[in-house]
């Protein structure tokens, strides 16, 4: 696998080089050398110089106009004063008179400065020599005795033992850092099987924050819920929610096809968890005639008459479905927790 | 100095603190070397300075937003200036990027500043990176800061993405659940690593202060010192040049650093702060304002990424949702494979270099560039790799297709799915065919001369165009590219007779290189021969 097996002729050859070499006349491709410089208008006519060095100085004013713009701005625009200008629409008076005028600013600076650079400063092209990355044989002789010498006198070749147990200290010491790295978070454990519902909780529409009774839930209409007791200024709101998050949809019975999910409806009405199985983004669209549910983020798509079984899309399961009925009061509740992890696929959920 | 009393002149006070610097620093000899350094000129050398500039804009503007933004879980009720969100709930950290966007003056600017910024520094890496490539830049001895700079690159993607995601705001937040349902797909420890990462069950109390400690100050730090690596070596290395009369393997030919490249450079910094300060002024990006703060059972349509995490979503959007239960244990393949394929795209990058240079086995020292019609192969290498590139950027953004131009997402995902394997090889036949068709021009330049558009009519009353010869410099320009013939294998006894062992490694370097520069992938230059005869005028006009 070394470069020593592909011969060095197979290598093409440099052309041939020297800076300035002269055009050897067997070979009309040789390197004429660097071209003769050709003089600006600048270089050769004061007057132009003149004019690029009043070009320069009026941009570096123009700088100066517009940094005290800038301030002028600062100190006018009330930070919420929105006004129409055409073509942006209605923006911040202040965000846009201070990103244009610091802009300009800014811009102006390098403009002088390049235009500076490009008409005034000279543009004779210099030639360097470059040198070898790679050092010389005699200072990689100095550099390899050098380093025998150091590891000889360490002995470290010799003395196994220090060897070996310095190797194994410091191979041991970073394992305190990763313990350390422990109390980041609690193991999973069981966490990511449980959520919120349970037998007899309630289901909260999302909206009004009362509990549903089958009667409001309208045909083609998409309802969101949550278990009763979970409310918003709950310091785990946002976790609970994550797993809890429940669609709720009514179909005719009739047209359930999967025999599971009619026994967990009531009355056509069926809960599937909201939280995507391929992500976790949360289904939020619905379409009405074929009851599928469409994840907004990747497109995964689930017929919710079907068992919420996967038809397009990303998503590698169905949603798990929430069974429920009705309570002595009217109001639809939990048959139960969700009998499957909900959210999407990870290692230990078999 | 004081005791010099035989020298009558007075060192001007900039002169005297310049030495009493080269005393403790030694910097006479630092400036001897490098203030009039040599840099040669293309208005693609300008690439990378957009890249360096802007990171140098997102770390000033992003100090500022430190001073006002408060990187914290801790829900508080809104009652700031924003009329439309007063009275939710929302985290600290959403309600500081609200005060700092609606409360703080310019405070708006600077935010869109730094997020404008962050966009076209990854957007200005990437087109550097092309650069680098298709001129085949990275060769020996610059393969180390071609992988410096692919650190940057993707350490980029990730400062951006713990960027965006810390106002915590809706389309933040489903980001990041993405991210860490696509973390819980990992096989065996991806639900420990989502626990530890977020300090429990998602979203937790912890994201915002772990990943701001992660976006301010981790890969920052690093990039930094990656950043100052990559510089170092380019001023070491010295920077490559397109090849060109006087311009060899052992010259650089430009202009000094000291005027012209510390006004032209300098000046390109303001340049591009100036345009940027001024894109942040007329164009919102990111209005976190717009759709409320994170919740996990909310979600708005048209969510999409920063355009660098856009091909990360693409994979994950079109993949099949493949899973396989057993044992016990679930592998998400859907998730799975796209977030290795993410990896496998990067790295496809990050190691081209060396295989390129086992490929050609040549290890001497490469400054003069490539044109990228000279090095077919590596060229449709380039494109194809792009290509896959962009139509999984296409695929992220699928559902924009849809509703824009009324196409179905079903379609559009299959599209994606079939052109992301046919696309790349498309791409990798035709940029090679246009290749070598440049080069068949080239050629015909060199020979045959330009096409003047003068139309002589030979005595006979035949019509024939006038070619004009070109000039020696020109000559010299097309036709002092190297051109590799390809490794064999050699023959299979040794001189005597006995059976030559050939390795696996060799045969697959041999294959290799006949595709690379094989008969017919690459089209021999001109030889002078050729050109004398031609030229010498025995009737080949």
């Amino acid at each position: 696998m070394s470069s020593q097996e592909i011969p060095e002729k197979n290598l093409p050859s440099e052309q041939d080089t020297a800076h300035g070499a002269v055009a050897v006349a067997e070979d009309p491709f040789a390197d004429p050398g660097l071209p003769p410089h050709k003089p600006r208008v600048q270089d050769i006519d004061e007057r132009a110089a003149k004019r690029s060095e009043r070009t320069v100085a009026l941009l570096f004013t123009l700088s100066m106009l517009s940094t005290i713009g800038f301030i002028a701005s600062f100190v006018a625009f009330p930070v919420e004063k929105i006004v129409y200008v055409w073509p942006l629409g209605h923006v911040s008076a202040l965000n846009l008179s201070l990103g244009v005028t610091l802009g300009l600013a800014l811009f102006c600076i390098g403009a002088g400065a390049v235009h500076w650079a490009r008409t005034l400063m000279s543009d004779v092209e210099v030639a360097d020599d470059r040198h070898p990355i790679e050092a010389d044989p005699v200072v990689k002789a100095k550099v390899m005795s050098d380093f025998a010498a150091g590891a000889e006198e360490s002995a470290i070749g010799r003395r196994k033992l220090i060897r070996t147990t310095m190797f194994g200290a410091l191979a041991m010491v970073p394992l305190s850092g990763v313990v350390l790295l422990r109390d980041l978070g609690p193991l999973p454990e069981e966490k990511l099987r449980h959520t919120l519902w349970g037998k007899g909780k309630q289901l909260i529409n999302m909206n009004t924050n009362e509990p549903l009774r089958p009667e409001d839930v309208a045909v083609g209409s998409l309802t969101f819920a949550k278990p009763e007791g979970l409310e918003e200024d709950n310091h785990e709101f946002n976790n609970e929610i994550a797993k809890a998050a429940l669609m709720i949809v009514r179909l005719q019975p009739q047209d359930i096809k999967d025999k599971r999910e009619l026994d967990w409806s009531h009355q056509g009405i069926v809960a599937f968890s909201k939280i995507c199985t391929h992500v976790g983004c949360p289904i939020s669209l619905y379409e009405q005639q074929t009851h599928h549910v469409l994840c907004p983020c990747h497109q995964s798509t689930f017929d919710l008459s079907d068992g919420a079984r996967v038809i397009f899309g990303p998503a590698g399961h169905a949603l798990p479905q929430l069974r429920i009925g009705v309570n002595d009061e009217g109001f639809l509740e939990a048959l139960g927790d969700f009998e499957e992890p909900v959210g999407p696929s990870f290692w230990e959920r078999g | 100095m004081s005791t010099v009393t035989d020298d009558k002149r007075k060192a001007p006070a900039g002169e005297r603190v310049a030495d009493w610097a080269d005393g403790r620093l030694g910097i006479y000899s630092l400036a001897k070397a490098n203030m009039r350094k040599i840099f040669p000129d293309h208005w693609s050398f300008m690439l990378g300075e957009i890249a360096l500039y802007s990171f140098i804009i997102i770390i000033l503007t992003g100090v500022y937003l430190t001073l006002f933004f408060h990187p914290s879980m801790n829900e508080v009720v809104y009652h700031g200036s924003y009329v439309p969100m007063q009275g939710i709930r929302m985290t600290e950290a959403y309600a500081s990027t609200l005060e700092i966007s609606f409360d703080v003056r310019g405070g708006l600017l600077i935010r869109q500043i730094h997020h404008w910024a962050a966009l076209i520094f990854l957007a200005a890496m990437f087109v550097h990176m092309m650069r680098v490539f298709f001129t085949g830049a990275f060769r020996k001895p610059r393969e180390i800061n071609w992988l410096f700079g692919f650190l940057l690159f993707v350490l980029g993607m990730f400062t951006g993405f713990t960027g965006y995601s810390l106002p915590d705001d809706l389309l933040s937040g489903t980001g990041v659940r993405f991210t860490q349902g696509a973390i819980l797909a990992t096989p065996v420890v991806g639900t420990y690593i989502s626990f530890f990462l977020f300090g429990g069950e998602f979203p937790g109390h912890d994201m915002v202060a772990r990943f701001y400690s992660i976006h301010i100050l981790l890969l920052p730090g690093i990039m930094l010192g990656l950043v100052v690596a990559h510089l170092i070596l380019v001023f070491y290395h010295k920077h490559t040049q397109f090849a060109g009369p006087g311009r060899t393997n052992k010259n650089v030919v430009g202009m000094p650093l000291l005027p012209v490249y510390m006004a032209k450079a300098g000046g390109f910094f303001f340049l591009v702060f100036g345009v940027i300060a001024a894109i942040a002024g007329l164009f919102t990006i990111n209005p976190v304002w717009a759709l409320g703060p994170y919740r996990p059972d909310q979600v708005s349509t048209g969510a999409q990424p920063d355009w660098y995490m856009g091909f990360a979503e693409g994979l994950i959007r079109v993949m099949p949702g493949w899973e396989i239960n057993l044992w016990g244990h679930t592998l998400a393949l859907g998730v799975f494979i796209p977030l290795t394929l993410f990896g496998l795209v990067l790295v496809a990058l990050a190691v081209y270099p060396f295989i390129e240079s086992w490929v050609t086995g040549d290890k001497r020292e490469h400054h003069i560039l490539d044109r990228p019609r000279n090095a077919p192969t590596r060229t449709a290498l380039g494109v194809a790799w792009i290509t896959g590139y962009v139509i999984m950027l296409l695929g992220g953004g699928n559902d924009i297709f849809a509703t824009h131009f009324h196409l179905s997402i079903n379609s559009i995902t299959w599209f994606v799915r079939i052109s992301y394997f046919v696309g790349p090889v498309l791409a990798f036949v035709i940029t090679r065919r246009i290749c070598l068709g440049l080069q068949r021009r080239d050629k015909d330049k060199v020979l045959h001369g330009r096409e003047s558009g003068i139309i002589k009519r030979l005595p006979h009353g035949e019509f024939v165009e006038v070619h004009e010869q070109l000039s020696r410099q020109e000559l010299h320009t097309l036709t002092a590219h190297e051109q590799y013939a390809p490794a064999e294998i050699g023959p299979s006894v040794d001189e005597n007779g006995v059976e030559r062992k050939v390795t696996r490694g060799q045969k697959l370097r041999a294959k290799l290189s006949k595709g690379y520069y094989g008969e017919g992938n690459q089209i021999p230059k001109p030889t002078a021969d050729e050109y004398k005869e031609i030229t010498s005028g025995h009737g080949h006009h």
